[in-house]
């Protein structure tokens, strides 16, 4: 059996095929993502909130544009770097902030935090620490959905770090092997911790290596809200149709450190900046979308207001909310009877 | 009432949970075998032949043959857990856990915890153990205690066939992951077991001899030769309270610790390396929570700190043997304080 690989490189950004009620959706969802990692990194500076944060700024379109095509009951599995995917995906944002700053009504119950961060009425079946670690789950997802006979997705986020991790591999082989209704999104941001892509990959690109599985890949611009969600629009489509697994590799920018509190002193001069001015998909968005008259300035200036101010709102009602109760230590160690 | 081997029994206790919940199913390397083969389907019907007749009933969408991928199996029945199905999956060796224990003990142990109980991970995860086939060092191992150290993993030993099939319909209408050890020796032992369906509960020993000079724990099969020395004793009066604890984790360290309060001595037998194991882990209990009522100093009988040897001189000196078994228990009655 062999299938040919379709690559996409960078296909112009074409607004056509998206509404205007999707694109202020996705709008709406890139700007809360943008404002929710900001926020968070204030909180951190100041002491609020306890841990390790790996924020997902300058990433936004990604999740943003697949997240449009997925129904609530449709599966998506993250990565420590996984705020992102949540909101995309519906997550509730003000448990969200509970969580993430340790406290109860938090979406894990303050058991689990930044990179634990899930939300399984909307099908997000967690943040996950372990490099590689979603891949064969979300596989089982795939394998639920095929099995019950429902037209849901399964997708697995990950980085360029991940594409080197044998259970990546593993859970591609599966997929292919079952036929399962499974997107393997690798989100390339140049960077697996502080070690660059170029180094690490060893492979021209990870899609690639998605074709040698036996599984059509597609690169993509990440920076591009409208050409992910095109590319995903057929994507999806094509798991809904029981065709099998797909793979998915979006270059994009990660504007923050590995995590928050990196000195990053692997990065080069003025690199950061260069990525924040000619790389940050929220105003290529915007400016593509007031271009082509999908939406005013002046209703997105609007969006951005009515959020700045929800996510202050969270901010404010986490901050005021006690921790778990010391006798939350040993619940739900089990499901059942131990 | 039916004479089953420990075999048959698991295999009843699959057919069983298949045909009643629709959402129970199979997978693993050559659980039904011939995948893709030009001669017959289910030619294996799993290595020990367990899962043999599953995929002629219930068909391939849950009967599931993998590729050798025990990171994406234990990982596919784990997301699969979470999202409406109830897997069995099947490891062949507990040796494998090694190549897929982040599945194992950082997510499918996991899940519930740190995602508050909103995730539930209703899996099984069968393999099997046991040293004396000539296996070598990477075939032979009993891991028992690697599993039952990780919170949110519940694990099951059986010793006999009676026990095998309800602990394995109690094991897959249990929310939680559980790791089914089965003991490849005894496969083929058998003993009465009901045509209907019966759980066995987690976490409840059962006495295989009642007496009052001593006590000994047993883990997976040494426990047979544990029952043939506790005979020979009796036949000198001696008589032992003999307690297979069942599972491990939920372990029933009241029925060990009323045992040993009355006995007063003990003797714990598992076929693991000696550091940190089961009984290790039992005799440290009973230090702890009956050093009042012992009279003598507990005695572990367990296998060696090596890897399993190949030889077959050698892997009989590695495994506990009932000699071993003997001599400890003999050790510890004459023991005067």
């Amino acid at each position: 059996m062999s299938i040919d690989t379709q690559e996409i490189t960078k296909p112009k950004a074409s607004t056509k095929g998206m509404s205007k009620q999707q694109f202020l959706k996705a709008y709406r969802t890139m700007r809360t993502i943008r404002d929710f990692e900001d926020k968070i990194s204030e909180q951190f500076m100041k002491g609020n909130i306890p841990g390790f944060l790996h924020l997902y700024s300058g990433q936004e379109a990604v999740a943003a544009g697949l997240c449009l095509l997925l129904d609530d009951d449709d599966y998506v599995i993250s990565t420590h770097r996984g705020h992102g995917h949540c909101i995309a995906k519906g997550g509730d944002v003000g448990g969200m902030m509970k969580e993430i700053m340790a406290k109860q009504g938090g979406l894990c119950d303050g058991k689990g935090g930044s990179m634990h961060i899930a939300d399984f009425d909307k099908g997000m079946l967690g943040a996950n620490a372990i490099v590689g670690g979603g891949p064969p789950i979300i596989v089982g997802a795939a394998l639920s959905a095929k099995t019950l006979g429902t037209d849901r997705v399964g997708v697995a986020f990950g980085g360029d770090g991940s594409s080197n991790q044998g259970t990546t591999f593993e859970a591609m082989n599966l997929a292919v092997v079952l036929k399962l209704p499974a997107i393997f999104l690798f989100e390339n941001n140049g960077y697996g911790e502080g070690t660059h892509a170029s180094y690490a990959v060893g492979s021209k690109d990870i899609a690639s290596r998605a074709q040698g599985f036996g599984m059509p890949a597609y690169k993509v611009d990440g920076t591009d809200l409208f050409a992910v969600y095109e590319l995903c629009k057929q994507v999806v489509e094509h798991c809904r149709q029981g065709k099998g697994p797909v793979t998915i590799e979006a270059s994009v920018p990660r504007f923050k450190g590995h995590f928050e509190g990196d000195p990053q002193a692997y990065r080069g001069d003025g690199e950061i900046e260069r990525l924040m001015k000619e790389e940050d998909c929220l105003e290529i968005a915007r400016k593509a979308a007031v271009k082509k008259k999908l939406a005013n300035a002046k209703e997105l200036d609007a969006i951005d207001e009515e959020i700045a101010s929800y996510i202050n709102e969270v901010t404010e009602a986490a901050l005021a909310a006690p921790a778990p109760g010391d006798d939350e230590l040993l619940t739900n160690v089990y499901s059942s009877a131990y | 009432m039916p004479v089953k081997t420990y075999r048959e029994a698991i295999n009843e206790a699959l057919h069983q949970a298949m045909a009643e919940d629709s959402s129970v199913i199979v997978l693993g390397e050559e659980v039904s075998g011939g995948a893709g083969c030009d001669g017959s389907r289910d030619a294996y019907g799993g290595v020990m032949g367990v899962t043999k007749g599953l995929l002629p009933t219930y068909g391939e969408s849950r009967v599931i043959d993998t590729p050798i991928t025990e990171s994406a199996i234990i990982g596919a029945a784990a997301g699969a857990a979470q999202t409406g199905l109830r897997p069995v999956a099947e490891l062949m060796f507990m040796d494998f856990f090694g190549v897929c224990f982040d599945q194992i003990y950082n997510q499918a142990a996991k899940f519930h915890y740190m995602f508050g109980g909103k995730a539930k991970c209703p899996m099984v995860i069968r393999c099997t153990t046991g040293a004396g086939w000539r296996a070598g060092a990477q075939h032979s191992q009993n891991l028992t205690q690697m599993v039952t150290m990780v919170p949110g993993l519940k694990v099951v030993c059986p010793t006999n066939a009676y026990d095998a099939k309800g602990l394995m319909l109690q094991a897959i209408q249990d929310d939680d992951c559980v790791i089914f050890v089965e003991d490849k020796i005894l496969y083929d032992t058998s003993c009465e077991v009901p045509d209907e369906m019966y759980t066995v509960p987690f976490g409840e020993a059962k006495y295989y001899r009642e007496g009052s000079d001593l006590t000994i724990v047993a883990i997976s099969n040494p426990m047979h030769k544990v029952l043939a020395v506790a005979d020979r004793l009796e036949a000198e009066g001696i008589t032992c309270d003999v307690i297979d604890p069942r599972t491990t984790s939920p372990l029933d360290e009241e029925a060990i610790l009323e045992s040993v309060e009355m006995t007063g001595r003990l003797v714990v037998v598992d076929e693991m390396t000696p550091r940190c194991g089961m009984a290790s882990d039992i005799s440290s209990i009973v230090a702890e929570k009956a050093f009042g009522s012992l009279r003598a100093p507990i005695k572990k009988v367990t296998a060696a700190h090596s890897p399993v040897p190949f030889a077959p001189n050698l892997e009989d000196a590695w495994i506990p043997q009932e000699a071993d078994i003997e001599a400890a228990v003999r050790q510890v009655l004459e023991y005067a304080s």
